[in-house]
């Protein structure tokens, strides 16, 4: 199974030990995991600012580094859900049929529900508290969203379960955004800081040591608002505590 | 580059209590609606049905307005077409001023808010009395609505005792809830045993009997139609049902939507007007034929006006109705906003995360957070794209189109950790209002790669 690493900009510069994480993961799960050194930006930040013309020549680009691999994984649930879900139109509109948009996975939905993992080593012994980033519920389904009648369920919870020692609670309002919205942060400041605190309040009123999500893009935020305001919780992106004992 | 609504947001979170407290209480109203929808099994099904019912009446809606209002003029109701808020104006007016009425009393409905219709009447001399409670005590303080099923949630109890206090001669500094409800029902009483007319919205029309369908927790449409002896329906063209059977799929959800309650307290079936009395119903455009032309934007027309959106959203609980530029707020008010006038209320845009928590409550599963990212596309044809978002993203696009480029930017990031702060955090930067910016690592992933540092099978093979 050939695997084609995708690592957005912002991982690639803020959280690269995410990227290393996630190699980690793939290799010790057999597969043949590749990272094509040409690629940039899934051209999300321009799509969410109503510049999606913007995008086209990234996901020709995209479509084409990626073209040889049998699935694309990204530890980002943003610029995956945007390939996901913008491609093939963005991409029909050009006149071509999307490649990529059918075979690229988030990493823990990749995890879970191609490679099925099963059993991992290492032992995390710390309450962490999940961070349900929206499109990770309600684009990719890593979770039940709140509003939906179904069954319950978390891909997230079910992943960090094979690692001993964990406690995983979640904070009240359990997938509400934190605020981030690529552009919305810049656009509505006002707006995007007061869910950010509301969001980071409610993660710290759990007593939970780490906060751990899919989303390192989420982090971004609630972090710059905890190291403003000298809150002491910390941040780790799941794939971190699943690549623990590796 | 803040947009209007920004700027109203950030007026609106300077006052903390108050925007905890709005935010709070239409959280409180979103658990209600949760604790319904979970306690229905079939819940989803319903919803999926609804957006069905809706999408086929809307593709039929020709044929379901003919065989409408030909029920209703068989069931002695006159029926009259507005093409737009003007028209329905004069047609009211119209009515009015044939019957010499001095004194019209109103049940809530979002479409007269629409057309503009009570300052007409009023302009002409006409005495409008709104009878839904909300609606009255806005009324009072000449205040438009924040909420389309709430419309005075952003007021407190002692707000609404003063008003009274100054309007109504209740109790001075007497606030309790149930004395001024108890004011207020005597006051409307008043009101309508003298009015000389009466008007309601149409929640519903349902196609195959000619019925109007308006759901109220008060009783006050009921009030009105009963004492007065003329009746005028105001009614959106997309609001028409097929017959009974689908009506019931509405019912089951707009309530439980709505405000957390299994149904509302009266759910009434006007069909016919009552012996001596007259009934007129005002079917209106306004532009939703022209909706209907536009793509995928069409879909915006199954809204119920439940108002479920605005209570699960995240940025309309925290900046409050009176932020956003079109009179509807929240998510289906931003995109209500842009069917009414793109260039107008383009403003809203920026008042959404995308968190696509909208989509999920609404009960006809209208895609509002996917509709406004559609409208986002539409900003710079409409030359309404902000002139740095706009550098900023084809900038990036620059950027990302030279992966050399970009891997250079990446190499180089971290330098920016040495950048003196005031450089950094001032009034041009919006991130750095209340959040630091996040830190470049010492070295990127790429980098790592490229060194060999990233231990993979693969990475190994191409480094030995």
């Amino acid at each position: 199974m050939r695997v084609g690493l995708f690592i957005p900009c912002y991982v690639n510069a803020v959280f690269p030990e995410v990227g290393v994480a996630t190699c980690k993961l793939l290799d010790y799960l057999g597969a043949d995991t590749g990272y094509p050194l040409d690629q940039t930006c899934c051209g999300q930040p321009m799509g969410n600012a109503g510049f999606e013309n913007g995008a086209a020549g990234l996901a020709g680009h995209f479509d084409a580094l990626f073209e040889s691999y049998d699935y694309v994984v990204s530890p980002s649930v943003g610029c995956t859900s945007f390939v996901k879900e913008n491609y093939p139109r963005i991409r029909e509109r050009e006149g071509h049929t999307c490649g990529t948009s059918g075979k690229i996975y988030e990493v823990c939905e990749f995890l879970h529900d191609i490679l099925k993992v099963e059993k991992l080593p290492g032992r995390f012994p710390h309450k962490v508290s999940i961070h349900n980033s929206c499109h990770g519920v309600r684009k990719l389904h890593l979770s039940s969203a709140s509003e939906l009648n179904i069954q319950p369920f978390s891909k997230i919870k079910g992943l960090l379960s094979l690692i001993g020692g964990i406690e995983c609670v979640e904070p009240e309002k359990t997938d509400e955004c934190c605020g981030f919205g690529g552009m919305f942060s810049i656009e509505e400041p006002a707006v995007s800081v007061c869910m950010g605190q509301d969001k980071l309040y409610s993660h710290i009123a759990t007593g939970a040591d780490y906060i751990t999500g899919a989303d390192a893009s989420c982090f971004m935020h609630m972090q710059g608002i905890a190291k403003r305001e000298k809150r002491a919780i910390r941040f780790i992106h799941v794939v971190q505590i699943l690549a623990s004992g590796l | 580059m803040s947009e209007e609504h920004a700027k109203n947001a950030a007026r609106f979170l300077a006052n903390k209590e108050q925007e905890q407290w709005h935010n709070e209480t239409l959280w409180q109203v979103r658990g209600k609606r949760d604790r319904l929808a979970m306690a229905i099994p079939e819940w989803e099904t319903l919803r999926e049905w609804a957006s069905g019912i809706k999408m086929h009446t809307l593709s039929h809606l020709d044929r379901y307005l003919e065989q409408f209002a030909a029920n209703a003029e068989a069931n002695g109701v006159k029926v009259h077409w507005a093409k737009d808020g003007e028209e329905h104006n004069e047609i009211v007016y119209g009515i009015l001023k044939e019957r010499g009425v001095k004194k019209l009393v109103k049940s809530k409905s979002m479409l007269t808010e629409e057309c503009h219709l009570n300052p007409f009447l009023i302009s002409k001399g006409i005495d409008v009395v709104e009878s839904d409670l909300g609606e009255r005590i806005l009324q009072l303080m000449d205040e438009p609505p924040s909420h389309i099923v709430m419309p005075a949630i952003h007021l407190k109890r002692e707000e609404i005792g003063a008003l009274f206090e100054e309007k109504l001669h209740t109790e001075k500094g007497n606030s309790d809830p149930a004395y001024l409800t108890h004011a207020a029902r005597l006051h409307l009483r008043q009101e309508f045993l003298t009015a000389d007319a009466s008007m309601t919205g149409a929640n519903f029309g349902v196609a195959a009997t000619g019925d109007v369908v308006v759901c109220t927790n008060e009783g006050n449409a009921d009030m009105g139609t009963s004492f007065a002896p003329l009746h005028i329906v105001s009614m959106g063209m997309e609001k028409l049902v097929p017959d009974y059977q689908s009506l019931g799929v509405f019912i089951r959800l707009l309530a439980r939507s709505a405000t957390g309650q299994p149904v509302t307290a009266y759910t009434s079936h006007y069909r016919k007007p009552r012996k001596g009395c007259e009934m007129h119903l005002v079917i209106v455009d306004n532009g939703r034929s022209r909706t209907m032309e536009m793509g995928d934007h069409r879909r915006t027309l199954k809204c119920i006006r439940c108002g479920a959106c605005m209570n699960t959203c995240p940025v309309y609980r925290r900046s409050g109705g009176y932020a956003y530029t079109y009179f509807i707020p929240g998510p289906i008010g931003i995109n209500l906003g842009m069917l009414r006038s793109a260039k107008t209320y383009a403003g809203n845009l920026s008042a959404c995360s995308l968190c696509c928590s909208c989509n999920n409550v609404c009960p006809v599963k209208i895609d509002l957070a996917d509709r406004i990212y559609a409208w986002r596309q539409s900003l710079d044809r409409l030359g309404k794209a902000d002139r740095i978002k706009k550098g900023m993203s084809k900038g990036l696009k620059f950027l990302f189109s030279h992966p050399a480029l970009y891997r250079l930017s990446l190499r180089l990031a971290p330098l920016l950790r040495y950048m003196p702060r005031f450089l950094m955090y001032n009034r041009l930067n919006g991130w750095g209002k209340g959040r630091e910016m996040p830190e470049f690592a010492n070295e990127s992933f790429t980098e790592m790669w490229k060194k060999g540092k990233v231990k993979t099978h693969t990475n190994q093979r191409s480094h030995e």
